[in-house]
C-alpha cells in the first residue's frame, strides 16, 4: 500500500522534476553526496580550477566554504581565492562581462545555483556528453546541450570522445545519422572511473554550492519533527482528557 | 499565589470596565457554541488562520532583508538563503506556506460543498470567503513575481497579457497593470507594494468578517441542521459545547499534526519536485529568453486549464476572449453556489446518488484540470481539458435541477456522533 | 454531558505540562526569527579586519580608517604628547586606569596602547555616538586648564585626553573604545583583530 501510494506521488510529482533537452539521451545519475566531506573538498578544488577562471558564484563567500568543508580560512585562501585577498569575499571572476561575451558568444553564466536550475542528474551527463565535432567553432558538442558554447574544459582529464553513429529511420521513412554512443578518441589523465568519481564531487559540490543550507536543513528538521511528536503526544492526552466532557 | 491571582481579576476588572475584553473572549470562544459533531473537514478553518498568521510573520523578516529591485531583486533572495542566519528557513517557511495555505483553503472549500455550509444563513459567509480567495490568489500572484526568476517573470508575462483579450481596452489595461510595456522593475515595485501592504491589510479585514459573520449566524456541521433550534433552559444549544476549551483543544491536535506534516516539506521537500518552487526559477528573470515550458504554480493550474482549453471562435469573439471569460466565470460562478444549490437539506449525508456524483466528478474534473495545467498541451490533453471544463461548469449549471430531483433522506432532528 | 468523573488534578498536570511543552516550542520557534537579526555574513564581510599603511604617518599625525563602518583613529604621538600623559594629574579623570572602558588587555594602561607612540581608538563618543573632535594644541580655547591636547565631542561637550581618558564632570560615562588590532610590520598594522582572536 505504501509503496504503491509512493509511486504514485512519484508518478505525479515526476513531469515537473527537471525537463531534459527534447532528443536528448536520457540523463546519468550523478549520486550526489553531501554528507562525503572529502569529496566536498575535492569537488571545491576542481570547481575553483576549472570553472571559477570564466564563471562566477557570485552569491557564495570563500569563507562560508571553509567554514561548511572544514578547510582552514588559510588554506582557502592560498588554494583557492585568486581574485581577491578577502576571505569574506564571494566568488567573482577577472573575465570582464563584455570580453566573455566576445569570446563565447554569451556571457558564461553564475554557478551559484546552477545545480537547482539544472538539476545535478543534467550537469553530470553534461560534464560527460562532450564529443569531436569539427563543425563547431570549439570543435566540441554535446550530446545533452546540442551546440553548446562552452568548450570542453576537463578534455585533459577526460581525453577527447568521438560519437558512434548508427543509421535510424524516422517517421517520414527517411534514414538517418544518429549518434548511438560515445567511444575515447584520446586518452585522458585519468581514466574512466576516475574522471566520473571526480565529476561526482564536482558535482556534489556544486548542489552543495547551490543551497549551503542542506548540509543542516534535514538535521534541523529531524529535531524539529521529534519535538513535535512529543508535543502532540501531550496535547492529544489533554483534548482527550477534557472530551470526556462531551462523549 | 493568591495575591497575585487577585492582582489579574483586579486588572481584568479594570479593562473590562473600559473595553469588552471578556465579553469578547466569550462571545467567540468560552461561551461561543458550536456544533459538538465537527469531524476531520472543520479543522481547515483554524489551520488556514495558522497558515495565514505564518506568512505574515515570516513575510514581516523577508521584507528587512529583501530589496524590491530588478538589478537586486534575485540576488537579494539568495541573500537571505545564505548570508542571513537562518535566512533559509524563513525563506522556505514563506514559500512552502503559499502552497500550504491553497491546500487548506481548497479542503476548506470542499468541507463546505460537502455539507452545504453556504446555505442560508450562511451566504454571505461564503461570498466573504470567496472575496478571501480572490485576494489570496491576487496575493499569491503578486507574490510570486518578487523572487524575480524566470518563472516570476514570463508567469506574470503571461497572467497580465491575459487582459490584453478584453476588446478595446484590453491592451492599454495590461500596459497600465504593468506601468511599462513589459514585466519590468516598474511591475515589480507596485507589485511588492500590493503583496505586502495592500492585499495583506484586505486579508485581514475580510478574515475578520468572515469570523464575525460565522460566529453571528453559527457554525454548520457534518449533520447540515442548525443547532440553535434546541436550546436548554438558559437557552444554550443541546448539541453545542464552547469553542474553548473543547476545539481550542481539539483544533491544537490538528495544528500540531499540520505543522508536522508542513515540517516535512520545509525540511525535507522544500522544492516539492517543483511544484513549490519551479527549477526556472532559480535563473534570474530575463526578458529576452523564454524558458521551454512555462505553468503557474500549481493551485492555478485548474483554472490555466479552463483557459487554454477553449481553441475555437465562436459568436464574434475569438478563442483567446473565450478562454479568458471562460477562466474568469470558472472562479466568479462559485460565487453563485448559495443560490443554485436547491436540495432540500444541506448535507451531502442525506443528499441522494445525483448530488453525490455530480460532487465525484466535479472534483475528478477540476483534479485532472489542475494536473493538465502543469503539462505542456498536446491535442489529446487539450481534448480531456475541454471535456473537464465542460464538467466543471455543467455542475454549476445543472445544479437546480438536480439538487430538486434528488432523492434525499430525511434529516435527524438532533446531530449524530 | 456524560456522568463520568473528572480528575482536576489530572487536568491541572496535563494542562501543564501541554503548556511548558508548547512554550519550549514556541521558544526554539523564536530563535531563527532573533538569531536573523544579527549582523548577516555580507555584513561581517563589510566589517572584516582592514589593514592600514601606517608608514607615512609622521608623529603628531592623526589618520582616520573606516572599520565596521566606524571611524577608527590613528594617532602617532610625539615624545611630548607621551610625556604630558605621564606628568598627568590623574584627578581630573573619570576612569584613569580604564577600569570600567573597553579595551583589549595590552591596552590597558595609562597610555592605553599596545605601543605608546602608537594610539588606535575607536572615534565614537562614549555618551551618544557622535564622533569627537581632534585638538591637539596644548591650552587650546574652550577647553578649559589644564589641557594637554586631546579630544573634544562637539554633541555634549565631554573630553578625552591624548589617550582617549574621558575627563571627570562631561557626560561620556567611559574612555574611547580601543579595537583589537595588531602591528603586523613596522609600518603595516591590522585593525579589528589581534593575535588572541584572528579575524
Amino acid at each position: 500500500m505504501h509503496r504503491l501510494l509512493l509511486a504514485a506521488i512519484i508518478g505525479v510529482l515526476a513531469p515537473l522534476s527537471f525537463a531534459n533537452t527534447p532528443g536528448a539521451p536520457e540523463l546519468l545519475n550523478a549520486n550526489v553526496d553531501l554528507s562525503d566531506q572529502a569529496g566536498l573538498q575535492n569537488g571545491a578544488k576542481l570547481f575553483v580550477n576549472y570553472c571559477v577562471s570564466c564563471h562566477s558564484a557570485s552569491f557564495m563567500r570563500y569563507n562560508r566554504i571553509a567554514a561548511d568543508l572544514g578547510i582552514p580560512e588559510d588554506k582557502v585562501a592560498q588554494s583557492m581565492m585568486f581574485t581577491t585577498d578577502k576571505i569574506g569575499d564571494t566568488m567573482t571572476v577577472a573575465m570582464k562581462r563584455e570580453d566573455a561575451e566576445t569570446w563565447f558568444g554569451i556571457p558564461p553564466p553564475d554557478l551559484s545555483v546552477i545545480a537547482r536550475a539544472r538539476g545535478a542528474d543534467w550537469i553530470y551527463s553534461f560534464l560527460q556528453g562532450f564529443y569531436i565535432d569539427e563543425s563547431r567553432p570549439t570543435g566540441m558538442n554535446n550530446l545533452y546541450l546540442p551546440g553548446a558554447a562552452m568548450p570542453h574544459v576537463l578534455w585533459e582529464l577526460q581525453g577527447l570522445k568521438q560519437p558512434v553513429f548508427h543509421t535510424q529511420t524516422d517517421e517520414l521513412g527517411k534514414d538517418r545519422q544518429v549518434i548511438s554512443h560515445l567511444e575515447q578518441a584520446t586518452p585522458g589523465l585519468l581514466t574512466e572511473v576516475d574522471y566520473k568519481k571526480n565529476l561526482r564531487d564536482l558535482v556534489s559540490f556544486l548542489v552543495y554550492l547551490g543551497e549551503p543550507a542542506k548540509l543542516v536543513r534535514y538535521r534541523v528538521g529531524v529535531w524539529v519533527l521529534l519535538f513535535l511528536s512529543v508535543l502532540l503526544v501531550a496535547v492529544y492526552l489533554l483534548k482527550r482528557e477534557y472530551w470526556k466532557d462531551v462523549h | 499565589m493568591n495575591a497575585i491571582i487577585r492582582q489579574l481579576t483586579g486588572l481584568r476588572d479594570w479593562v473590562d470596565e473600559r473595553f469588552p475584553l471578556t465579553k469578547w473572549w466569550n462571545d467567540h470562544l468560552g461561551q461561543y457554541y458550536a456544533p459538538k459533531n465537527f469531524n476531520f473537514w472543520y479543522f481547515f478553518g483554524a489551520l488556514s488562520l495558522v497558515v495565514f498568521g505564518l506568512q505574515i510573520v515570516t513575510g514581516i523578516w523577508l521584507v528587512m532583508s529583501y530589496k524590491p529591485d530588478a538589478d537586486m531583486a534575485f540576488a537579494s533572495v539568495e541573500y537571505i538563503m545564505r548570508d542571513v542566519d537562518w535566512g533559509w528557513l524563513i525563506r522556505y517557511l514563506h514559500s512552502t506556506g503559499a502552497s500550504a495555505f491553497f491546500i487548506v483553503i481548497y479542503l476548506h472549500m470542499f468541507r463546505a460543498l460537502l455539507y452545504g455550509s453556504y446555505r442560508k444563513p450562511r451566504e454571505l459567509l461564503w461570498i466573504l470567503g470567496m472575496l478571501l480567495y480572490l485576494s489570496l490568489m491576487a496575493e499569491a500572484f503578486t507574490g510570486y513575481l518578487l523572487p524575480w526568476g524566470q518563472m516570476s517573470f514570463w508567469g506574470a508575462q503571461v497572467i497580465i497579457s491575459l487582459f490584453g483579450a478584453i476588446p478595446f481596452v484590453g491592451e492599454g489595461l495590461s500596459t497600465l497593470i504593468r506601468g511599462d510595456y513589459v514585466v519590468s522593475d516598474i511591475t515589480l515595485n507596485r507589485f511588492f507594494s500590493l503583496h505586502v501592504v495592500a492585499l495583506p491589510l484586505a486579508l485581514v479585514g475580510l478574515v475578520f468578517f468572515h469570523i464575525i459573520a460565522l460566529h453571528e449566524v453559527g457554525s454548520n456541521n457534518p449533520d447540515g441542521i442548525e443547532i440553535k433550534k434546541h436550546k436548554d433552559a438558559n437557552g444554550k444549544p443541546l448539541d453545542g459545547i464552547p469553542f474553548h476549551p473543547y476545539y481550542t483543544l481539539k483544533d491544537s491536535v490538528g495544528i500540531v499534526v499540520f505543522l508536522m506534516l508542513f515540517s516535512v516539506a520545509v525540511f525535507f521537500a522544500p522544492e516539492m519536485g517543483g511544484y513549490f518552487l519551479e527549477a526556472n526559477n532559480f535563473i534570474p528573470a530575463d526578458s529576452m529568453k523564454t524558458p521551454e515550458h512555462i505553468a503557474p504554480v500549481w493551485y492555478f493550474t485548474p483554472f490555466y486549464s479552463i483557459l487554454r482549453a477553449n481553441t475555437v471562435n465562436f459568436l464574434w469573439l475569438d478563442a483567446k476572449l473565450w478562454g479568458v471569460i471562460f477562466m474568469g466565470m470558472g472562479v466568479m460562478i462559485l460565487f453563485l453556489l448559495p443560490w443554485l444549490d436547491r436540495s432540500p437539506v444541506k448535507s451531502i449525508r442525506y443528499r441522494g446518488v445525483l448530488y453525490k456524483s455530480a460532487l465525484g466528478i466535479f472534483v475528478v474534473s477540476f483534479l485532472i484540470l489542475g494536473y493538465l495545467g502543469v503539462l505542456p498541451v498536446t491535442e489529446m490533453r487539450t481534448a480531456v481539458a475541454q471535456i473537464c471544463t465542460v464538467l466543471y461548469f455543467l455542475f454549476f449549471l445543472l445544479m437546480p435541477i438536480y439538487t430538486k430531483l434528488d432523492k434525499t433522506k430525511p434529516v435527524p432532528d438532533r446531530v449524530t456522533m | 454531558m456524560s456522568d463520568n468523573t473528572v480528575d482536576p488534578g489530572r487536568r491541572r498536570f496535563l494542562t501543564g505540562t501541554a503548556t511548558v511543552i508548547g512554550g519550549i516550542g514556541a521558544s526554539f520557534a523564536a530563535v531563527p526569527f532573533v538569531a536573523s537579526f544579527q549582523p548577516s555574513a555580507r555584513a561581517k564581510a563589510i566589517g572584516a579586519p582592514v589593514e592600514v599603511d601606517i608608514g607615512k604617518l609622521e608623529p603628531g599625525q592623526r589618520i582616520i580608517q573606516k572599520w565596521r563602518g566606524k571611524p577608527v583613529w590613528i594617532l602617532r604621538r610625539t615624545p611630548e604628547m607621551i610625556e604630558s600623559l605621564k606628568s598627568f594629574d590623574t584627578g581630573i579623570l573619570r576612569d584613569p586606569e580604564s577600569d570600567k572602558s573597553a579595551q583589549p588587555k595590552y591596552a590597558k594602561n595609562s597610555w592605553r596602547s599596545e605601543n605608546p607612540e602608537y594610539l588606535v581608538l575607536v572615534g565614537v563618543c562614549t555618551h551618544l555616538g557622535c564622533s569627537p573632535t581632534f585638538v591637539p594644541e596644548p591650552g587650546a580655547a574652550g577647553m578649559g586648564s589644564p589641557w594637554n591636547g586631546g579630544f573634544f565631542c562637539p554633541c555634549h561637550g565631554s573630553k578625552f585626553d591624548l589617550a582617549g581618558r574621558v575627563f571627570a564632570g562631561v557626560p561620556a560615562p567611559a574612555n574611547l573604545e580601543v579595537p583589537p588590532y595588531q602591528f603586523l610590520t613596522e609600518t603595516r598594522m591590522k585593525i579589528g583583530a589581534d593575535k588572541e582572536n584572528a579575524t
